[in-house]
């Protein structure tokens, strides 16, 4: 009783929907705000970036190898002679498109099967459960790596490994979600006006769910990104001559010590995307948890 | 007699829960009706099956484990025990409609009021134009008290008190004019002068809108104020049935009795109120005799050995009690002597 009371008192002080009481929560975190900065930075390179670019992206100068920063070539040139600038700017794009599309495809599969297992219950639950325990006792790089090289090296077969081995994780938070939203007397009420089940997952379930899987999902691109990253330094990610940011780092592994900068701008790139995205998923995080509320 | 007709007849009623240790029913037998336009109180302490009974009638046990295992829910001829989901579907909301216990939790958070309302009234009125819709869930929330109810419509549950909440609550099982609305405990949630309000407006709406009205409680003073006849649930039984001022004036079985002797007087000052001694047994923890006769005081052998019918005391009371058997009219006369 104590705790809907409290509850109430803060929530009376809300004039606003839910969404705009988070994104004012959110606002109020400086961190969380710079990690949007750095996101939203980045977004706008990979979609406009490679139009400004000092050179093409595969433009070869065999004559300017391994040059250091200049005002010519601000992150220096590799081994082929290529702007790395221009290279990093485009492999924003790259790294973006792996990142959201990657986690798309996982909450959607893993709120599908998550919502399923969750709402049915029993065998259902069973069957999905236990086939998420199977995919997370895998170590998930590991995982991706099979899943690859089923399907052969390339972008989007890394694309589509992250897609899968993130997909226990939203599937299980969404069970673990439905399981306590299904309880709720709101489900109940829904369902004694004569609402049809499917419609009580649409339109009650899912959009009372959606808050962890938001936070989670941002904190996973960050995920998805080194993830990708790590299959292209491995090779089974991005092929060459594509500017990846994890293929660019493994390319310039043997001048790394008369070329850092070869290594250093792709890597801090890489850095600064998934710090971006983590400051802001930990910001969601506060913002929608109704607990972390003072 | 009662001249109404009657909307909702429940005729031995078996809803059991199966767990590992076999079958536990939570209402056993029960029998009941409600008239149109009726309202009818149901009371009993906690888990004793009243909550379980309306759930039964609104085809929303939990299953599994919850099941109906025999018996008829007659709703205008029809069985709701037979009918289908999709059959059931129709009649809730529209037929027959419920309020719940938690205001504070009966809407979703993510919606506004007006849309929920309006969301209700599509499930069953799908050829019901847009402002016609929007003009009913208007009407609704002036007719249930609610203040600006233009404005209150775009408003979100949080913004709401819990006597508002309830409030919204009542509009929307009432959007589609049901014939029966079930409330379970509508008032617990709510502080006292919240509680009376919504009661009024309960007995109201049932007097103006002719809804038979299924009152779940475990306020014997929530029965007083509202209730027509009442029907009092012990251990999933139903011990006693009879019209509001027979149960109050005149009560029967001796957990009537007990349950009226623990609502505080104001009019005496006593030293301690009284209390049943014991609790409501386990569900399916005692298998032969009397449910009650562990904490009865007038209990005898052939309580503890054999179960009780309902006995028809009066033509429109009756009482789950041996006291009250024809049979044992002479020990009963002993017993209500020495008592």
């Amino acid at each position: 009783m104590a705790e809907t009371a409290a509850a109430d008192k803060q929530e009376m002080q809300k004039v606003a929907g839910p969404w705009k009481e988070a994104w004012r929560g959110f606002r109020k975190s400086k961190v969380a705000v710079v990690g949007m900065g750095i996101v939203i930075f980045f977004i706008l390179l990979a979609i406009f970036g490679p139009l400004f670019t000092p050179q093409g992206i595969n433009e070869q100068n065999l004559s300017q190898r391994l040059l250091p920063p200049s005002g010519d070539h601000w992150m220096g040139t590799d081994d082929f002679g290529r702007d790395i600038l221009s290279r990093v700017v485009y492999g924003a794009r790259i790294s973006l498109w792996v990142g959201f599309l990657a986690v798309i495809g996982s909450v959607v599969v893993g709120s599908i099967l998550g919502i399923l297992a969750g709402y049915y219950g029993r065998w259902v639950d069973t069957i999905i459960s236990r086939l998420f325990d199977i995919m997370l006792a895998f170590p998930s790089i590991l995982l991706a790596i099979a899943v690859v090289s089923v399907l052969g090296p390339s972008l989007r077969n890394a694309l589509i490994a992250i897609a899968i081995i993130n997909v226990p994780n939203f599937g299980r938070l969404i069970r673990s979600k439905v399981l306590s939203i299904k309880e709720d007397e709101y489900i109940m009420s829904a369902k004694a006006i004569g609402m049809k089940d499917n419609r009580i997952l649409v339109s009650h379930i899912l959009p009372n769910s959606m808050a962890p899987v938001i936070v989670q999902g941002t904190l996973a691109i960050a995920t998805a990104i080194i993830e990708a990253a790590a299959l292209g330094f491995l090779g089974l990610g991005a092929q060459a001559p594509s500017p990846e940011w994890g293929k660019m780092l493994a390319d310039s592994r043997s001048y790394l010590t008369n070329a850092p900068w070869t290594m250093i701008f792709p890597g801090v790139a890489i850095m600064l995307t998934v710090l971006g995205f983590n400051l802001m998923g930990d910001g969601l995080r506060d913002a929608l948890d109704p607990r972390m509320k003072s | 007699m009662d001249e109404r007709k009657t909307i909702l007849d429940v005729k031995g009623l078996r809803t059991s829960f199966f767990t590992d240790d076999g079958e536990v029913p939570a209402v056993d037998n029960v029998d009941f009706h409600i008239r149109q336009g009726e309202v009818l109180g149901i009371v009993g302490e906690s888990g004793c099956g009243k909550s379980v009974t309306s759930l039964s009638i609104m085809g929303l046990v939990p299953s599994p484990p919850g099941k109906i295992v025999s018996g008829e829910i007659l709703f205008q001829d029809k069985d709701l025990t037979k009918l289908s989901d999709k059959e059931m579907r129709q009649i809730r909301g529209d037929d027959i409609a419920m309020i719940f216990q938690e205001p504070m939790t009966s809407l979703n958070p993510l919606f506004t009021i007006g849309n929920q309302l309006r969301e209700a009234l599509k499930i069953h009125k799908k050829d019901w134009s847009k402002s016609q819709i929007q003009e009913r869930a208007v009407e609704m929330m002036k007719l249930v008290g609610l203040p600006r109810a233009e404005a209150l419509l775009n408003d979100y549950p949080h913004q709401l008190s819990g006597g508002m909440r309830q409030r919204v609550m009542i509009a929307m099982a009432l959007l589609c004019d049901p014939k029966v609305l079930i409330a379970d405990e509508p008032t617990t949630a709510l502080d006292v002068t919240i509680q009376a309000q919504i009661l009024k407006l309960i007995k109201n709406l049932n007097e103006r809108l002719d809804t038979a009205v299924l009152l779940i409680t475990h306020d014997l003073g929530v029965v007083a104020e509202t209730c027509e006849r009442v029907v009092v649930m012990y251990a999933g039984k139903v011990v006693e049935e009879g019209p509001v001022h027979t149960i109050f004036n005149d009560p029967q079985h001796p957990y009537t009795r007990g349950l009226l002797e623990s609502v505080p007087d104001m009019r005496f000052k006593k030293e301690r109120l009284y209390s049943i001694p014991g609790n409501v047994p386990k569900p399916g923890s005692i298998k032969v005799g009397c449910k009650y006769a562990a904490r009865c005081e007038f209990a005898f052998d052939r309580c503890r050995v054999e179960d009780p019918a309902l006995y028809q005391t009066a033509e429109d009371h009756k009482t789950r009690c041996f006291l009250f058997d024809p049979k044992e009219a002479e020990s009963h006369d002993r017993t209500v002597v020495e008592s």
